[in-house]
This record gives C-alpha cells, structure tokens and sequence, in this order.
C-alpha cells in the first residue's frame, strides 16, 4: 500500500502544473473561450509537445504506457486550471475506446492523430431518452454490403462541434433499452448525412447536437464486437468516470484555496471575515468534503484497473456519489463564502462552480451512481 | 501509488484474524457485537490474553514490550480487532499514559509503570476535564502545591471514563498560578487509593455508568510522580492527544456495525418484506457505506503518511477522521433505530448484564443510539476539530 507518487509521476505533475501555471491563467482562459470552437490550438499543441496527449497509450502504438495515476494527475490538473481543451473527449474517451477496443489497424490509424494534436474526438452517445443509461440506444447502425449505415439524434456531444473523428454509439439488433446488440463505430465528423448544431455549454466549453442521416461507413468503423459493444462503452466511460472524479478534485482544490484566500483579504467589521468562526467551519467543513474526495478519486482510480468489471463499476459509482456530493457542497459553499463577489462572471470562482455542477451531471448523477452503488449490495 | 496489501500483510491480517476467533471469549464478542458494556473482570481477562500473546501494548517501542510493526500492521489489527468485535486495549494506559512515561518519564518511573499497564496489573484513567474546563481545557482549576517533597492536590475532575475501575490516574494539575493558562501545568501520576480521592459516578442518558467525577480533597502525593518538568504538562497532553490519531476514525467498528444492520434488516419486517429490501433504506445505507469507504481511504492515507515521515507530528487530515468518523458510528446507530422501528422503546432494566435468553436482542439499540451521541463530544469535539483545520491547515 502506498499513497505516494513515483519520482516519474512527480515529474508528470511538476511539467503540467507548470505549464497550465505558465499559460492559463483566467485572463488566457477567456482568450482560449474566444477561439474557434471555444478552444486553443496553440495550447492543444503545447499539451502534445509535453507528450501529454499520448500519455495513456501502449509504448507499441506510440504512447508512453502510463496508467490510471498518471491520468488522475493530469486531470486534477486541468480541473484546477478549468482548462476547456478537448483532453477528456479525445484523449480518455476517443483514445479509450481504442485502446480497449480497437484493432491493430484502428489503432495505427488514429491513436497517432491523437498524440500528435492533430486530431480531436468526441464521443456521441447520449439521445434524447437515454439520461444516464449507456444500454439505452435508439440510433441504429443497419448492414449494407460489407459496412454500416447510421441513423440518428445524439445530443450534448463534448467536443462534438469540432471532432475530427465522432465514436458513435449505435443499434445494432435488439430494442432500444436491450444490453446487447449495441455498436460503437468511428465516423469521420465531416461524413456525409452528419449535421452537427455546436454551442457552449454552461462551465465554457463546447457541445453539440448531431444528426446522422443515411451516414455510411466501411466495415472497418465498427470497434470491437458491433453486436455486444456495451462492456465496452461501459469499461471506456468507467475511466472517464474516474477521470472527471480527478478534474473535480482539482477544481475543488482551487475553489477552496481560492475562497480562503479571500476570507483572509476581505474585510468587514473593520475584520478580515476570516476571523469569524461560523465562516471558519465553513471552510473546515469544506475542507474534509475536498479530502474525502480526493480519497474517493485515488480510490476509482485505483479500481479503474480491476479486471472485475463488477466490483470495478460499483468502485467508481461509489467514487461518483462521493465525489458528486462534495462537489455541491465546496462549489455551493465557494459561492456563498464570496458573497456577491462570488455571483458575477468576472470572478473565476463562479466558473469553478459551474464546472463542478456540470461534472455532477455527466455520465450519471449522484442519485444515478447511489442506485447502482445500492444493487450491487453495497462496499461492506 | 498501490492499493492492494502485500502478500505479508495479507498473511498478517489472517494471523491476526485467526487469533481473535479462536481467544475472544465468544460472551465478550457478544455483548460488543449487541452495544453493552463489558464488565471490569471481561475487558481485563481478554487484555491479558492479548498480552499474553505480545499484542497488548503492539505500538509502544520494542524495549518497552512492543511488536515492531509498520504502521499498515498497526492498522490491520485494530481493523480486525474493531470488526470482530473485540476489546480494544485500554486506551488510558496503553495509548495515552503509557507513550508519555516512555517519551517524557524518567528511568525509574518506566520500571514503575509501563509493565504494570501491560499487564493491566494498574487499571488508569485520565484527568484532564473539569466543571469548567471542557474545550477550554487549559483553563483547568485542579491545583497541586508543593509542600516538602509531596504535592497537595485539590479540585476536581470530570467524565473521568471509567474512574471506577481505575487504580491510577494520570492527572492535569496547574502547579503555577501566575503563569499564563498553558504554561503552569504539569502532568501528575498517583493512586486513586490515595486519602482524600472520591469518585462519584454519573449516570449518561443511555442509563449505563461509564464516566465520574473525581475530587480531590488534600491528596498528598509524592514529588517522584511528577512526569517529566514541572509545568510542561501542557506539551504532554497534547503529545497524548496526537498520539492517538488514527485509530479514532473506528471504521473497523462502523463495519462491523454495517454487517449488524444489514442483518437485522433482513429479518425484520416491514409491509410484508424485510427492511432491507425497502429501496429507500437500502439507499441511506449505501450512503453511509460510500462515506465511510472514503473515511478509509483518508485513514490509510494518514497511515502510509505516518510511516514514512513517522511519528510525532500530527497530519492535519486526523481531524478529518474525527469528524466524519464520529459522524459515520452516528449514522449507523441512527440506522439500527430505523431498523427496529417501535421495538426501541422497552427498557431493560435489568441493563448489560441481562442474560441473553430474557433479553431481547433489540434492547440495546436505543441506548447505544444515545450512548453515540458522545462521540462527536468527546476526543476534542467536532467543533474543536474544525477549529484546528482552520488554524493548523487553512491559516485562518
């Protein structure tokens, strides 16, 4: 058992605090917001120079064979610098999916693009009526000659107004709520038949809806089994999971570093308010809501590489409540510790909140994961 | 960073396993398992055989009868002992008096002493609350003046746990009235047989007798009792109450608990299927075990923390073991009572030593329920607790 980090993975930490303390801060933030697409190229190049877009992938496909650690360092870093780049939806989600699923040639055609910079995913899987059920796919992907046709509305797609490369989830066979007879295919984001309706979501990034219409693909789109693909959309947004517990974690971390920082400066009463002890508790409570969610994140991340896909998924539900929780609470309590200040959008701590709100409600809420926590028997 | 237990560590916890099934006397299991109290003659016997087997006084260094282990040891035995359950050690002797004679006393006062608490030949118990001096203990009144070569002590203590039993008591006296509160303290050892020591016992809501009052009226005492320098008693009371950081998290005895509630509730009925298959309960439920999963996780942080920087300096986050570890043994209680429902209402009058045949198994729910009510109290109240990750973590 051990907590600490190895010499490589402090190395890890000290070139990406680094380079976001050098080059994000929120003034940078707002001009990476006002790019194309909402994000910056320059930075995204940046990130793949650090090799921190091939961190996660085989040495065989070009990567640096780093596991869940490495990725929980990298989102609490970015968690902590709000960073709007497209990391999750490309690196852990769209690399995911190619690393778990792929095949050799999937792998050397688009894992390369990734490490590089020069290619960006997003995955489109939620519709209108799935919420947070992955089971739950109404798109279909129907046989023509040696490939896959595709129909279909996803909406609230991450990085879905920019992708290079779309991993769509779609219906193979079955109704739209059966386990089985799910697909995951690759479609190029310009394909025919592909509509996509981009704009920004709440915490500054960007999203859109897509429609498929009569899109065509080869047979070579399909990754892994096209007829049982939910073990691994399952597994995939697993790591995803974890990795937004991380971003949360950091983004925690700063929302509470920030918001004791102005206790001590303002003044009331001819005070710093930090003197006062209802405000105090406040912030202590905050405080053991952080640690109990770091905790929880080491805790998924850890998981994440459990073989057993039970006790995997109910390791990081768990994480998710904890995480989900602590995340209203410290985000909520950021705010109301800032007082007015904390409601206008030119102080950075409102968009700490935001993000948080938003991560609570991705890939399934604190409700959501206390449910599945709940049937699998509980963690005693 | 790796979570799994080595393959010794592994082998460790099924030793120790093993040990506590086949030495716990199964009566003592019992009682702890349904929330009563143990009787003096219980706790001492199942502490003897645990000294016996070298594992009464585990953590004290090596020369002092200790057993060497890493602090990921030290965790697994007191999470084995938790959820078996068993008795844990004497903690007035064995983690708070006991690592202060060894830190701070001298040559003769170890000889003295420290065999004595491993074989619980002394029963000891601790001084430090007063009338007026709870979270403000600094503010303490007791007083020991030096007359010749004896302290005449005079005042008196309070929620002394156990004083009933006790032969020793480590006491806070204030030796020098001038100085400023912290500074005219000193930390006093001497026999509650002394002349002039009365213990009064107070009654808790739950109806059981655990803590006193203790006065001292002239008791002499004589001037090698003193633990270390006079007046630095205040630098041993809180070494003392460091030094105990991470067992206070119970998550062993919260576990043990969450197995209980899990299996009354599949036994008790409501609307015609057991409690714990109503979604709602088995929901709270879960909560509580996701808070205490994340309750673990932070103890063995602070444990892997404390071997590699040892001991010493208290981390920081042991508040946060206080605080969601009192909160999480609340929890659980408050779930038995949901469990039980109106069976929590009878009174057993006949208390912890009821025979089990008479006594119904739910009769102790309640008051443990309001007996657990202390534990955000007492240790340094969770209040007290938010004070210090105000001040030792977030500079405020």
């Amino acid at each position: 058992m051990d907590f600490d980090l190895s010499e490589e993975q402090r190395l890890l930490k000290e070139s990406v605090d680094g380079l976001l303390t050098d080059s994000y801060d929120f003034d940078q933030r707002k001009k990476y917001m006002a790019e194309k697409g909402g994000w910056s190229k320059t930075l995204w190049g940046k990130l793949a120079e650090q090799g921190l877009l091939g961190l996660p992938f085989s040495e065989d496909d070009g990567g640096f064979g780093a596991g869940g650690v490495e990725t929980m360092i990298v989102m609490e870093a970015l968690g902590k610098a709000l960073v709007l780049e497209p990391y999750l939806a490309t690196v852990i989600l769209g690399g995911g999916f190619l690393r778990h699923g792929g095949s050799a040639e999937q792998k050397a055609a688009y894992i390369p693009g990734i490490i590089d910079g020069s290619k960006t995913f997003a995955f489109a899987q939620l519709e209108k009526n799935s919420r947070y059920d992955l089971g739950d796919v109404s798109t279909t992907a129907k046989r023509k000659g040696d490939g896959w046709v595709i129909d279909g509305e996803k909406f609230v797609v991450l990085n879905g107004e920019s992708a290079d490369v779309l991993v769509v989830t779609a219906r193979t066979k079955g109704g739209q709520r059966d386990s089985s007879g799910i697909g995951v295919f690759l479609v190029p984001g310009n394909a025919k038949g592909i509509a996509r309706k981009g704009y920004p979501t709440q915490d500054g990034l960007h999203a859109a809806d897509i429609t498929l219409t009569g899109v065509e693909v080869g047979s070579d789109a399909a990754i892994g089994d096209p007829e049982n693909g939910l073990p691994l959309i399952e597994r995939v947004v697993d790591e995803a999971r974890c990795a937004l517990c991380a971003e949360a974690v950091g983004a925690m971390d700063e929302s509470l570093k920030s918001t004791v920082e102005y206790l001590k400066t303002r003044k009331q009463f001819g005070v710093a308010i930090g003197s006062f002890q209802t405000l105090q508790h406040r912030a202590a409570d905050m405080f053991v809501a952080v640690e109990q969610a770091r905790s929880m994140s080491m805790f998924a991340t850890m998981a994440s590489e459990f073989d057993n896909a039970r006790e995997r998924a109910t390791a990081v539900a768990a994480a998710k409540v904890q995480i989900g929780k602590s995340a209203k609470f410290v985000g909520q309590q950021s705010i109301q510790l800032h007082g007015g200040i904390g409601m206008t959008q030119e102080a950075k701590i409102g968009h700490y909140f935001k993000r948080l709100t938003m991560i609570e409600n991705t890939f399934g809420d604190t409700d959501y994961h206390l449910r599945r926590v709940t049937d699998a028997g509980g963690l005693v | 960073m790796d979570l799994s237990f080595s393959k010794d560590e592994v082998a460790f916890r099924e030793e120790v396993r093993t040990f506590f099934r086949d030495n716990v006397p199964p009566a003592t299991r019992q009682k702890l398992q349904e929330g009563r109290h143990l009787s003096k003659d219980e706790m001492v016997t199942w502490w003897r055989i645990l000294n016996k087997k070298g594992w009464g006084v585990s953590h004290w260094p090596k020369e002092y009868g200790g057993t060497g282990w890493t602090s990921v040891q030290h965790y697994i035995f007191n999470e084995e002992l938790q959820m078996h359950p068993a008795p844990a050690p004497l903690a007035f002797g064995v983690s708070m008096v006991g690592p202060v004679i060894y830190t701070f006393g001298n040559e003769t006062q170890k000889k003295q002493y420290l065999p004595r608490i491993a074989s619980v030949d002394d029963w000891w118990c601790q001084g430090f609350s007063e009338p007026g001096s709870g979270s403000d203990l600094a503010s303490l009144k007791t007083k020991a003046e030096r007359k010749g070569d004896k302290y005449i002590i005079n005042g008196q203590k309070t929620w002394t746990t156990l004083a009933q039993y006790a032969d020793m008591i480590f006491c806070l006296c204030r030796t020098d009235t001038s100085a400023k509160k912290q500074m005219g303290i000193s930390f006093i050892v001497f026999d509650m047989k002394s002349k002039g020591v009365t213990v009064r016992p107070i009654q808790t809501i739950d109806g059981g007798v655990e803590v006193n009052e203790v006065f001292f009226d002239d008791v002499e005492v004589p001037v090698e009792n003193l633990i270390g320098e006079e007046n630095k008693g205040w630098d041993y009371a809180k070494f003392l109450l460091g030094n105990e950081r991470t067992g206070i998290a119970r998550v062993g005895v919260s576990k043990e608990r969450i197995r209980r509630i899990k299996d009354l509730a599949s036994k008790v009925e409501s609307g015609g299927k057991p409690v714990m298959q109503d979604q709602g309960f088995r929901e709270k439920l879960a909560a509580v075990e996701i808070e205490l999963k994340a309750l673990e996780l932070t103890q063995l942080r602070v444990v892997a923390d404390e071997g590699k920087h040892g001991k010493g300096k208290p981390n920081p986050a042991s508040s946060v073991l206080k605080i969601k570890g009192s909160e999480i043994q609340q929890a659980t209680t408050e779930l038995l009572m949901e469990v039980i429902g109106p069976f929590a209402a009878p009174f057993d009058e006949h208390g912890d030593e009821g025979s089990n045949e008479s006594m119904d198994w739910t009769a102790q729910i309640a008051p443990s329920y309001f007996n657990n009510r202390k534990v955000s109290i007492y240790g340094g109240s969770n209040e007290i607790q938010r004070n210090i990750i105000t001040k030792a973590v977030l500079g405020l």
